[in-house]
C-alpha cells in the first residue's frame, strides 16, 4: 500500500500512465471527501451487485407463478417485501429486474452521449453550414417531448426492450450534442489548439486528440445526471405496455401491474416505485459528485 | 534576400456587419538569423501580424513570403516545419489535460518522425528543464517552467523562424529574464529568425536588431536599436512611446 | 497620526494538503502618504492588501496582533462597521475595470448609485457629483462617459471610472493593487498622475501594490519589498536603486533597459535564507 502510494504520489512520474494514474487518484481523492456523492456511489455500485448477483440473491424465481400466495402483504415470512397478483416474490423480481435497468442504462451510456458528442464537436470545430445544419437536426430532435418522441418511435419499431432502449438513445442524444459544443465553443479559440493547429495537426487529430478531452467530463456529468430520467423513461415506457414485455420483471412494468389494485395491495407498485427511486436518487447525487471534482471550470486550480 | 518580407498587408475582421480594419498596408523585411520586434499598444495590429502571418487572420491585401515564396492557403505540413509561434499567456498555450511528453510528441507524430523519446528529453535539457518533468501536467509547473515547455514544442520541429507574442509579459520580472536569456541563446545556437510582439520598449530593444513602430494598425516608424537607444525617432507617437518608457532607460 | 497601522499580519489558507501561508508575519504604518508594496507574484502582496479590509474568503483566515484604522482596531470590527469603512473610508482599485464593472448597467448609473442609497443624495446632487468625479480623474467628455456602458470604454477611461467611483466618498484610504498593469505604457503615464494628484490635493494614504519596481520607485514614497509572504525590506522609493538587500538589487538588475548591453540578463539567484 505504501509503495502504491509513493507511486501514484511521485511528482516526477516515470511513464504516462503514472502520471494519469496519479490525476484519478488525486480526483478520487477528492470525490472521497464528498458524503453525499458517496452514497450515490454506493448505490450504483449496489444495483451493479445486485444484478450481477441476482440469481444468487433472488429467493424465488422471478417468473414462475404461484397462485396459491398471490398478493401476500410485505414481512409475510419468505416474502419481506410481499408477492404479486401472481404469486411472485416481488423481491425476487426487482432483483431481477435490476439487471434490465442496468442493460438499458449501459446502453443508453454507450449509444447516446458518443453520437452526441462527435456530433457536437464536429460541428463546433467546423462553425459555419457544417454547424448549422448539425444544430438544426439537433433542434429538430430537442423539439419533442422526449416521451412523446420515444413513444412514436417503439410505435412504429414494434415494443420490445432492444426498441426501448433504441428509442431512448435517439431522444437523449441532443443534450449531449448542445453541451459538447457549447464546450467546443470556448476551447476552439484557445491559444493550445492553435499552437497544435500550428503544427500541422488535421482536423481529426485536433477534435479527437484536443477537443474531446475538454468536452468529456461536462458530458459524463450530464450523462450521470441524466441517467434518472433514462430509467423513468424506460419505466415509463414499460408502464405503457411499449417497453419491455410481461413476463419480464421490469420496474415499470411491474408498477403498472399493480396499478390495478394500488389502494388495497399498495405494495405491489409501491416496491418497484421505491427501487426506481432509490436509483435515480442515487445516480443524481453520483452525478453532482462528478461535477465538483470533474468541472473544467473548477479543475487546475 | 530577405527571409520573410511582408509587403502592404491588410488584414480586416468582419463582425455582425461591422469592419475592423486591423492592419492596413503594413511592410517589413526580416533577414534571415535576424531579431525585428514590433512595438505597439493594444489594438495596435501587432499580434495581428503574425496571427496574419500563421494563417489565423483573414488577409485582405498584400503579400507575405517567406524565402520568397509566397505562403499558401491554408499554410501545409511544410510551413509547419518553418515557422513556429510561442503564446503570451504560457497558462493558456498549453492544454491543460496532456502531459509534457504528450505536448512534445504530438509534432513528432504529426509529421511521422521517430525517435521521439531521445528528442523529446533532449528537447526538455535544451530549454533548461530536468528530464524528469517529462510526465508531468502543465498544473504541475510554474508560469515559467510551461513558457519553457511552449518554447521547446515550437522547436521540436527544428523551424528557422519563431513568432514571439509578448512571450514574457504574463511573467515575473526575474523569470522573464530568464526567459529572454533562454531565447537569446536559442538563437545563436541554431541561427533562428525571430519575428517578436511586446509593448515593452526595454525588451525589444534587448531581443532586437530593428524595431517597428505602430499603432492603430499602421506602421509608424521603423527604428534601428541604435536610432532607439540615441532618441533618434522622428514621429511624435514613437517618441511619445519612449517617453512613457523612460523609466527603462539605462540608468534608472 | 498614524492612519494605518498594521502588526504581524498573518494570512493562511487550509488546503488538502496543510495549511499555507501566504502572508507571514508583515507589519508597516502609514500615514498620508503613498506607500508601495512591490513583490513578484505569490509574494502576498495582493493578500496584504485585501487583508487590510478583511476581504478574504475562508478558506483564508487573517491573523494579527493589531491591525488599527484611525483608531478604530480593524481585527474587532464587526462585518457591518467593515462595510461601514470599506468604501467609504478605504476604497480599492483593482487591477482589471473589466471585473470591478457592472457590464450590464451604464456608468453614470453606477457613479451614482452609492450617493443615492448610502448618502441618500437627490438625483440632480448626485448627477453632478458623479460628473464632478469623472471630471477630476481628466475625463474630457463625462456626459458622454455617464451614459456608455463599461464594454464601450477602452482600459485606460475604464480604469478612470473606477478611480472615480472609489473618489467620490472620498476616502482617507485608497488600496491601488495593480491599478496600472492592464494599461498601455502612455496610457499608464496619465492614470498614475491622476491618482498622484488626488492623493495630494485630498490629502489620502495610498498603498500602491505592484510587481513593477520602477514604476513604485517613481511614484512612490516609501516602498515596501516582499518575498514570500515576508517584507524584505523596507525603504524610501527614493533609495530603490541603491537597495540593500540582494533580493530587491536581483529584482531590479534583472530587467533589460534600452541602449543595455546585449548579454544574458543577470538571473535572480534565490537564497533560501531570505524567505525565513
Amino acid at each position: 500500500m505504501t509503495t502504491l502510494n509513493t507511486w501514484l504520489m511521485d511528482p516526477n512520474p516515470k511513464s504516462r500512465l503514472q502520471s494519469r494514474a496519479a490525476q484519478t487518484w488525486l480526483t478520487w481523492l477528492r470525490f472521497r471527501r464528498n458524503p453525499l456523492a458517496m452514497i450515490g456511489l454506493i448505490i450504483s455500485l449496489a444495483l451493479i451487485f445486485m444484478s450481477i448477483f441476482a440469481p444468487l440473491l433472488a429467493p424465488y424465481d422471478p417468473i414462475t407463478q404461484s397462485l396459491a400466495d398471490r398478493l401476500q402483504p410485505p414481512l409475510t415470512p419468505g416474502h419481506w417485501m410481499g408477492t404479486d397478483d401472481f404469486g411472485r416474490d416481488i423481491w425476487s423480481r426487482i432483483l431481477f429486474g435490476s439487471r434490465i435497468t442496468l442493460y438499458i442504462v449501459l446502453l443508453v451510456i454507450l449509444t447516446a452521449p458518443i453520437v452526441g458528442l462527435i456530433i457536437g464537436t464536429v460541428a463546433g470545430y467546423f462553425g459555419g453550414w457544417v454547424d448549422a445544419v448539425l444544430m438544426r437536426i439537433t433542434d429538430i430532435f430537442l423539439a419533442f417531448p422526449k416521451l412523446i418522441l420515444a413513444l412514436a418511435l417503439v410505435a412504429v419499431l414494434g415494443p420490445g426492450m432492444v426498441n426501448a432502449v433504441l428509442a431512448i438513445a435517439l431522444t437523449s442524444w441532443p443534450p449531449y450534442a448542445r453541451v459538447a459544443r457549447a464546450e467546443t465553443l470556448t476551447v476552439r479559440n484557445s491559444d493550445y489548439i492553435a499552437a497544435t493547429r500550428l503544427q500541422g495537426a488535421s482536423a481529426t487529430r485536433l477534435i479527437w486528440g484536443h477537443i474531446m478531452p475538454m468536452c468529456l467530463p461536462s458530458v459524463i456529468i450530464r450523462v450521470t445526471l441524466d441517467m434518472a430520467g433514462v430509467i423513468l423513461t424506460a419505466a415509463g415506457l414499460g408502464f405503457l405496455g411499449l417497453g419491455v414485455q410481461p413476463p419480464l420483471p421490469e420496474w415499470g412494468l411491474m408498477i403498472s401491474a399493480g396499478r390495478k389494485f394500488l389502494f388495497e395491495q399498495w405494495w405491489v407498485a409501491t416496491m418497484p416505485g421505491l427501487a426506481i427511486f432509490i436509483v435515480s436518487l442515487g445516480f443524481n447525487l453520483l452525478g453532482d459528485g462528478l461535477r465538483d471534482v470533474l468541472d473544467p471550470r473548477s479543475a487546475g486550480k | 534576400m530577405a527571409l520573410i518580407e511582408i509587403e502592404n498587408l491588410s488584414v480586416t475582421f468582419h463582425t455582425s456587419g461591422r469592419h475592423v480594419r486591423a492592419v492596413e498596408n503594413v511592410s517589413l523585411k526580416v533577414e534571415a538569423q535576424q531579431s525585428f520586434g514590433l512595438v505597439g499598444e493594444s489594438g495596435s495590429g501587432k499580434s495581428t501580424i503574425l496571427r496574419a502571418i500563421c494563417g489565423m487572420a483573414p488577409i485582405t491585401g498584400g503579400q507575405i513570403r517567406i524565402d520568397g515564396k509566397p505562403l499558401p492557403t491554408p499554410r501545409g505540413p511544410n510551413f509547419a516545419k518553418q515557422v513556429q509561434m510561442v503564446f503570451q499567456d504560457p497558462y493558456a498555450s498549453l492544454h491543460p489535460r496532456h502531459t509534457i511528453d504528450r505536448v512534445l510528441s504530438e509534432p513528432l507524430a504529426i509529421h511521422g518522425q521517430t525517435g521521439s523519446d531521445a528528442k523529446i528529453e533532449q528537447a526538455l535539457i535544451d530549454v533548461g528543464l530536468p528530464p524528469a518533468f517529462r510526465f508531468r501536467y502543465p498544473h504541475q509547473l510554474s508560469g515559467g517552467q510551461r513558457q519553457r515547455v511552449a518554447i521547446a514544442r515550437a522547436l521540436m520541429l527544428r523551424p528557422q523562424i519563431l513568432l514571439l507574442d509578448e512571450p514574457t509579459s504574463a511573467l515575473d520580472a526575474s523569470v522573464q529574464a530568464e526567459t529572454l536569456n533562454l531565447l537569446s541563446r536559442l538563437r545563436t545556437e541554431r541561427g533562428l529568425t525571430f519575428l517578436m510582439v511586446s509593448h515593452d520598449l526595454a525588451v525589444i530593444d534587448h531581443m532586437c536588431d530593428r524595431i517597428l513602430v505602430m499603432q492603430h494598425g499602421r506602421a509608424v516608424e521603423e527604428l534601428s536599436r541604435e536610432a532607439l537607444a540615441t532618441a533618434a525617432m522622428t514621429t511624435p507617437y514613437a517618441r511619445a512611446l519612449f517617453t512613457a518608457s523612460a523609466d527603462r532607460m539605462l540608468e534608472g | 497620526m498614524t492612519l494605518l497601522s498594521v502588526k504581524n499580519l498573518r494570512v493562511t489558507f487550509d488546503t488538502e494538503t496543510g495549511p499555507v501561508e501566504a502572508v507571514r508575519g508583515v507589519s508597516f504604518d502609514l500615514n498620508r502618504e503613498r506607500l508601495g508594496i512591490v513583490g513578484e507574484s505569490g509574494s502576498g502582496k495582493t493578500m496584504t492588501g485585501r487583508a487590510v479590509l478583511r476581504l478574504i474568503r475562508p478558506p483564508g483566515r487573517i491573523e494579527a496582533d493589531a491591525m488599527t484604522f484611525d483608531g478604530q482596531d480593524l481585527m474587532k470590527a464587526s462585518e457591518p462597521q467593515l462595510r461601514a469603512l470599506r468604501g467609504r473610508r478605504i476604497a480599492m482599485v483593482m487591477q482589471d475595470p473589466k471585473f470591478s464593472l457592472n457590464p450590464v448597467m451604464k456608468v453614470g448609473s453606477q457613479l451614482m448609485e452609492g450617493l443615492r442609497q448610502r448618502d441618500h443624495a437627490s438625483r440632480s446632487e448626485a448627477r453632478a457629483k458623479a460628473l464632478a468625479a469623472l471630471q477630476a480623474v481628466q475625463i474630457r467628455d463625462p456626459e458622454r462617459v455617464m451614459d456608455a456602458y463599461p464594454h464601450e470604454l477602452s482600459g485606460g477611461m475604464g480604469q478612470r471610472v473606477m478611480i472615480a467611483m472609489m473618489l467620490i466618498p472620498d476616502p482617507d484610504l485608497l488600496i491601488a493593487d495593480e491599478p496600472t498593469s492592464a494599461l498601455d505604457v502612455t496610457v499608464q503615464a496619465e492614470v498614475l498622475s491622476i491618482l498622484d494628484n488626488l492623493v495630494k490635493t485630498r490629502g489620502m494614504g495610498l498603498i500602491f501594490i505592484s510587481h513593477d519596481l520602477r514604476l513604485v520607485a517613481r511614484f512612490c514614497d516609501r516602498v515596501l519589498v516582499m518575498y514570500k509572504g515576508k517584507i524584505v525590506e523596507e525603504l524610501a522609493a527614493k533609495d530603490l536603486l541603491h537597495a540593500k538587500h540582494p533580493y530587491t538589487q536581483g529584482l531590479l538588475n534583472c530587467l533589460p533597459r534600452i541602449g543595455g548591453s546585449r548579454e544574458a540578463l543577470p538571473a535572480l539567484d534565490r537564497n533560501a535564507d531570505w524567505a525565513s
